[in-house]
């Protein structure tokens, strides 16, 4: 019998950091408002009390500051687990972040390692104003030295989580912030499975539809929808986005051929134009459709009344998946 | 400003340079005899150096010439734990922290991007991005105060950091971040800005409108100005500062304001944006010239200098040969130490330009 309890994707993070910390007095938690307050989106809740504010503190507004000092802090031996408040607000921290704690480990021959996780909640839908709701994940994952997560649901957060600050390799974890409050349930005991591989969450026969982070629920919907029309989709969380699990997709398509890769983000130069290309590349004898993506517009992120032209919903899906089922 | 020693080398301690004097009192012989092998060590090195990247040796070289003094002074003052973290003209803290120099050169020859090992020689890989450093000084201090390594009174645990930037460093908004981190966690450590007074071509004035040492006041980092053409001040007030942040009593900036005789690097002219008149100004305030004065004044004599000079023709030929024999990187290089744990990407690219490159090899 596995101990098994419901949580949302918020509550089971803030389950997976209080647990990290209390197997590691290494592991330290900081960044901006994350200590009394618990963290705008209080992901951080209750940790102060636990632990006190030698594990988890405030840092000054100050994001090249907060991963800077991550980075000594690592140096120094520590786990740092440091929040990034909002996808908008990493780019003053971008440098420290790419030309610095990615590259650490190269430019010390592995000297040094860099066990430093950046908590970043992205993504849109919660009529945010701008800088709130972006979905910057490409910048990082097209950077060397970085691993680059994103769960989709509360099990998946619980371990990922753990997963990524028990890595001696930096990685940014983007948290789905519209859907921290879908509920699951978390097993305690053990891990789905290893941090970089991704999952099945819906099988099919008629075409792979490949997701993450707060698509999933969306490409769950359309598959829903498609099966009414009599189209059975895979639906594929890759979970981990770099590096990718390409050979769990290759499988999958090789057995639908057609695929329809979606995201928030904007399609060019993404995620899902490195999926698109890989596939093509790895399946060109099993595909019998373009692969298409779906994702937001390559606009700035636009003002809340405009967000749900921009992001992709499962009518958007559902035409794409017309598209690909009619060749 | 900070002086125990004149231009002509003559040991004089004003009322409220007590402090310091009683630092350099403290001194032996041996120690004053340390300073001048190594700021000549130091110096033949640089040469050495720069006449091996205009011979094609190396990529690139990054001369210190004309700031001995506040390199080997304040590299001496820290303790033999504490952490450096360096920018990259700091080759004379690498000296007094054991870090080999081939480490430095092989950098500069385009071998690796450093490579050593920061947590054996405490001595950190150079920080080309300005300033970037100094938030991993400040994240590594911030470290020991959760550790319990400051201000104990025990001085076998008691620990602080020290990093180094320029003038033109501290125009970057993590320099500010630093300070402010640095106050707001009353870290143990040392900013240590060598205002050598040229950023590239850029005079400090258009750097700074405020005197360098003023600005970390604002964040509660407290000032110093130190001339740092003398090796002694630099010593006794980076000593100074060291010993009051290892006791808890927070962090300190000290300027130690100085001249960069040399380029920027090999590849500037600063001929084209400074006057001679000015570096033949500082050439008189030589860092070496000036101590030499001391220790001549002290009773030292020609035998010492004449040592020192041989034991430089011995480095710079050590350093010339060691320098031809450097081996070039194996492919494999590229590829290591991307990622500490396994990445399928790399291994992939990895197998990929290895088969490409074995692929080749029958054609040759």
């Amino acid at each position: 019998m596995s101990n098994s309890v419901e949580l949302s994707i918020a509550k089971a993070i803030n389950a997976g950091l209080r647990k990290a910390m209390t197997d590691s007095d290494r592991v330290l938690v900081f960044g901006e408002d994350v200590a009394q307050l618990g963290g705008v989106f209080r992901i951080t809740e209750g940790l102060l009390d636990d632990f006190g504010d030698k594990r988890i503190f405030n840092s000054p507004i100050a994001e090249s500051g907060i991963i800077g000092t991550a980075i000594g802090l690592a140096m120094r031996g520590f786990r740092p687990v440091a929040e990034i408040q909002f996808d908008g607000f990493i780019y003053p921290a971008f440098d420290q972040i790419v030309s610095q704690l990615a590259k650490l480990t190269n430019r010390s021959e592995g000297h040094l390692k860099m066990p430093v996780v950046v908590r970043v909640p992205y993504g849109g839908g919660i009529g945010a104003v701008e800088h709130h709701s972006e979905s910057p994940e490409a910048y990082f994952a097209h950077t060397a030295g970085l691993r680059v997560m994103s769960p989709s649901n509360p099990n998946d957060a619980y371990w990922m989580i753990q997963q990524a600050i028990d890595s001696d390799d930096p990685v940014i974890f983007f948290e789905p912030k519209r859907r921290y409050w879908q509920k699951g349930q978390v097993n305690l005991d053990a891990a789905p499975m290893f941090m970089h591989k991704a999952a099945t969450v819906k099988q099919g026969t008629d075409l792979t539809m490949v997701c993450y982070g707060p698509m999933v629920v969306t490409a769950l919907q359309a598959a829903e929808l498609a099966a009414a029309e009599g189209i059975s989709i895979e639906v594929i969380d890759i979970r981990s986005l770099s590096p990718i699990d390409f050979g769990h997709i290759v499988e999958s398509v090789k057995k639908t051929g057609r695929m329809i890769v979606t995201h928030e983000a904007g399609t060019f130069v993404s995620i899902s134009s490195e999926i698109a290309a890989k596939i093509s590349e790895l399946c060109f004898y099993y595909l019998e459709a373009p692969v298409l993506r779906v994702g937001g517009f390559d606009v700035p992120y636009p003002a809340a009344k405009l967000e749900e032209l921009y992001l992709p919903d499962a009518d958007r899906l559902m035409e794409a998946v017309d598209r690909v089922m009619a060749y | 400003m900070v002086q125990l020693l004149s231009i002509d080398g003559e040991f004089s301690a004003t009322k409220e340079n007590k402090v310091y004097e009683d630092i350099i009192r403290g001194l032996k012989q041996d120690d004053f005899l340390k300073f001048y092998r190594d700021m000549a060590r130091l110096r033949r090195f640089d040469n050495e150096a720069t006449a091996l990247q205009r011979q094609g040796q190396l990529g690139l070289w990054v001369q210190s010439i004309g700031q001995e003094a506040a390199q080997i002074g304040s590299g001496y003052a820290v303790g033999p734990n504490d952490h450096v973290f360096p920018s990259y003209r700091e080759h004379g803290v690498a000296i007094t922290h054991g870090v080999d120099l081939m480490s430095l050169l092989k950098m500069f020859r385009g071998v690796n991007h450093g490579g050593w090992n920061p947590l054996e020689t405490k001595f950190h890989l150079y920080a080309i991005v300005l300033g970037t450093q100094t938030l991993h000084a400040t994240g590594y201090a911030m470290g020991l105060n959760f550790d319990g390594k400051v201000g104990t009174g025990d001085p076998e645990n008691d620990l602080a950091v020290i990093t180094y930037f320029g003038d033109g460093a501290t125009a970057e908004g993590d320099v500010s971040e630093a300070f402010l981190f640095a106050a707001t966690h009353n870290t143990a450590q040392v900013f240590f800005c060598q205002n050598n007074q040229w950023a590239i071509s850029s005079p400090t004035e258009s750097q700074t409108k405020v005197p360098i040492y003023k600005r970390g006041e604002g964040y509660g980092v407290p000032g110093i100005r130190v001339d740092g053409n003398d090796v002694l001040a630099c010593y006794a007030v980076t000593k100074k500062l060291m010993d009051d942040a290892r006791n808890g009593l927070g962090p300190s900036l000290i300027e130690a304001l100085t001249y960069r005789i040399g380029a920027h690097t090999t590849s500037d002219d600063p001929s084209k944006y400074r006057d001679p008149e000015e570096v033949e100004y500082w050439k008189a305030r030589d860092p070496l010239l000036r101590f030499e004065k001391f220790l001549r004044s002290q009773g030292i004599g020609q035998d010492f200098f004449d040592e020192v000079n041989i034991a430089g023709d011995e480095l710079a030929t050590e350093i010339r040969e060691a320098t031809f024999a450097l081996q070039e990187p194996e492919l494999e290089e590229m590829f290591n130490h991307v990622y500490s744990e396994p990445h399928p990407m790399i291994e992939e690219q990895r197998a990929w330009l290895r088969g490409y490159e074995d692929s080749l090899g029958d054609h040759e």
